[in-house]
């Protein structure tokens, strides 16, 4: 299945999905020497963000996010690449994505359906089932993402 | 977005990588808000000075090279940069040498190091005009410029100032254009009461807009009872209106240079004596009991205005005794070491009302962490009122107006 995006920070990686339904404040709610999720009251919570290729609805909160991010990358604790799903990116994931150099787009047409508590993102008009785990190809320089 | 053939050189690397990954921040930012453009500031205000608060990130600013195009400034960093003012404030060794390398970092990028949240008080008569762009973080600061000065910026976040200082140069989109910067809200203070607005009212004043608003921009009504806002006390609503709301700007006929041009809109939010009283304590949580254990002003920096005010309600209120409470005052160290300031002897006269009480210059309460160990802070600042129990190891924060701070430390 192969879906079209935007791209948000250029560069081509791939990774186990990692998917989430809520919007995530890297800064708190990211450890950015572990990458481990520490808001109890996120989706993610207790999950490592490191090597995967997150799929969730972008960030919020403080605009440090941005550098929460880039400290992930320094620590090596980094997502591999991010999909920023439905709608636009917005600017604390967009510059940590940059600067960081993570490949990252949005605008990608996914449904977001959580079953059983394994996060799985539905394509437009059910043309598939992205699934948590599903190793996920982003490509953000001809932006598309193939899983 | 379209970029001009040297914005789209610059995109593509040929200008080397800093200037790319700079380029790269404002491209992605302009295409989230539909800019159509890049347009050229005068100024740029950065922030994520702190080492505090921007952490090991600040390898990215040291991986930067090349310099800053156009006149940037700096928030205020961890600590008072004079040695031994920082080792008398507790700053440890290792914070305060990652502290020097952060701000070493931005100095070398040509970044300004007079580390201050006001921006729009240094430099004379060299402040931003009606209808400049800018690029500044810092709510409060961006507040103030749009609302007060009349310039026009967005509220930039830390990477977004940076790159926006390295390019010279912002997407337009938001507060830039003038349709955008047309009142949403109108806020009535005090509508059929007699209020007497001064001092920390003002603080308390933006607390309250800032949570009702959100991203609204006000019109806000003052009370006819009331005389016009001083300077100070508007740096004070602006710094409140953007600790608690997430807008840019607000307006108030005779303050806000487009306020006469505009029509106003039809929501409308009331504000009463009762809701204003009520942010003073008591009414929330994390306010704390009248005493303090600690006294903190200059949330935004003092203005010489303000450290004379200070030294005079010192006078007043101590009747020849010394001050018992650890008593902070924050300031520029441009306005420290300003001719008046220095002729009148004022930061000498404030220390000399006893150990305890210091002029500390660079840093402020909430992004040093030499100030966790309170219980309880007394300030004049609706910012502080937001951060402080967010930010500084679990202290919390009661509202005060300036007399009722310094009368506290005795």
């Amino acid at each position: 299945m192969k879906l079209k995006g935007r791209s948000v920070a250029k560069g081509v990686a791939a990774g186990k999905a990692l998917v989430s339904r809520q919007r995530i404040s890297f800064l708190g709610a990211v450890e950015p020497t572990t990458g481990v999720v520490v808001d109890k009251t996120h989706d993610l919570y207790g999950k490592g963000v490191a090597s995967r290729v997150l799929v969730f609805p972008g960030g919020k909160g403080s605009t440090v996010g941005s550098y929460v991010i880039y400290q992930l990358k320094k620590h090596g604790k980094s997502p591999a690449a991010m999909v920023i799903l439905d709608r636009s990116a917005d600017t604390i994931v967009a510059v940590g994505a940059i600067i960081a150099e993570i490949p990252a787009v949005d605008s990608v047409e996914l449904k977001l359906e959580l079953e059983l508590g394994a996060g799985a993102a539905e394509g437009e008009g059910g043309r598939g089932l992205l699934r948590d785990g599903e190793k996920v190809v982003v490509n953000a320089d001809e932006g598309y993402i193939e899983f | 977005m379209h970029l001009t053939r040297e914005e789209e050189r610059i995109y593509e690397g040929e200008a080397g990588w800093t200037r790319q990954k700079a380029m790269e921040i404002l491209v992605a930012i302009g295409e989230i808000n539909d800019a159509s453009m890049l347009i050229p500031i005068k100024t740029a205000h950065l922030s994520g000075a702190s080492y505090k608060t921007i952490g090991d990130a600040f390898e990215f600013i040291n991986s930067l090279e090349g310099r800053v195009a156009v006149e940037s400034t700096l928030n205020p960093v961890g600590m008072d940069l004079e040695k031994e003012k920082w080792r008398e404030m507790g700053v440890l060794e290792p914070f305060a040498k990652k502290q020097l390398a952060v701000l070493a970092a931005y100095k070398s990028l040509g970044v300004s190091a007079e580390c201050t949240c006001v921006p729009y008080l240094l430099g004379g008569g060299d402040l931003p005009k009606k209808g400049e762009h800018l690029a500044w973080a810092e709510s409060s600061a961006v507040l103030f410029a749009n609302s007060v000065l009349g310039a026009r910026t967005n509220m930039e976040g830390a990477p977004s100032a940076l790159a926006a200082a390295l390019i010279g140069k912002t997407p337009l989109y938001g507060l830039h254009q003038a349709e955008n910067r047309k009142p949403t809200v109108r806020v009535k203070v005090c509508e059929r009461e007699k209020c007497e607005l001064a001092d920390a009212d003002y603080s308390a004043l933006g607390f309250l807009i800032g949570n009702l608003v959100g991203d609204k921009i006000p019109a806000i009504e003052l009370p006819v009872s009331s005389r016009p806002p001083s300077r100070d006390e508007l740096k004070h609503l602006s710094a409140a209106v953007g600790a608690t709301g997430s807008v840019g700007m607000f307006h108030i006929k005779g303050v806000t240079p487009e306020a006469e041009e505009e029509e106003l809109p039809e929501e409308e939010i009331k504000i009463g004596k009762e809701d204003l009283k009520a942010v003073f304590g008591g009414a929330e949580d994390e306010n704390c009991e009248p005493e303090g254990t600690a006294i903190a002003l200059g949330c935004p920096h003092c203005s010489p205005a303000e450290l004379r005010r200070i030294y005079g309600l010192l006078k007043e209120e101590g009747r020849g005794r010394k001050v018992r409470k650890d008593f902070f005052v924050f300031t520029a160290r441009a306005i420290k070491e300003s001719e008046s300031v220095r002729r009148e002897g004022l930061v000498e006269k404030i220390e000399n009302f006893g150990v305890k009480v210091k002029v500390i210059c660079d840093t402020c309460f909430v992004v040093s962490p030499a100030f966790e160990g309170y219980d309880c802070v007394l300030t004049n600042s609706g910012k502080m009122l937001r951060y402080v129990p967010l930010l500084c190891g679990g202290a919390r924060a009661r509202l005060c107006r300036t007399e009722e701070c310094v009368r506290g430390a005795f």
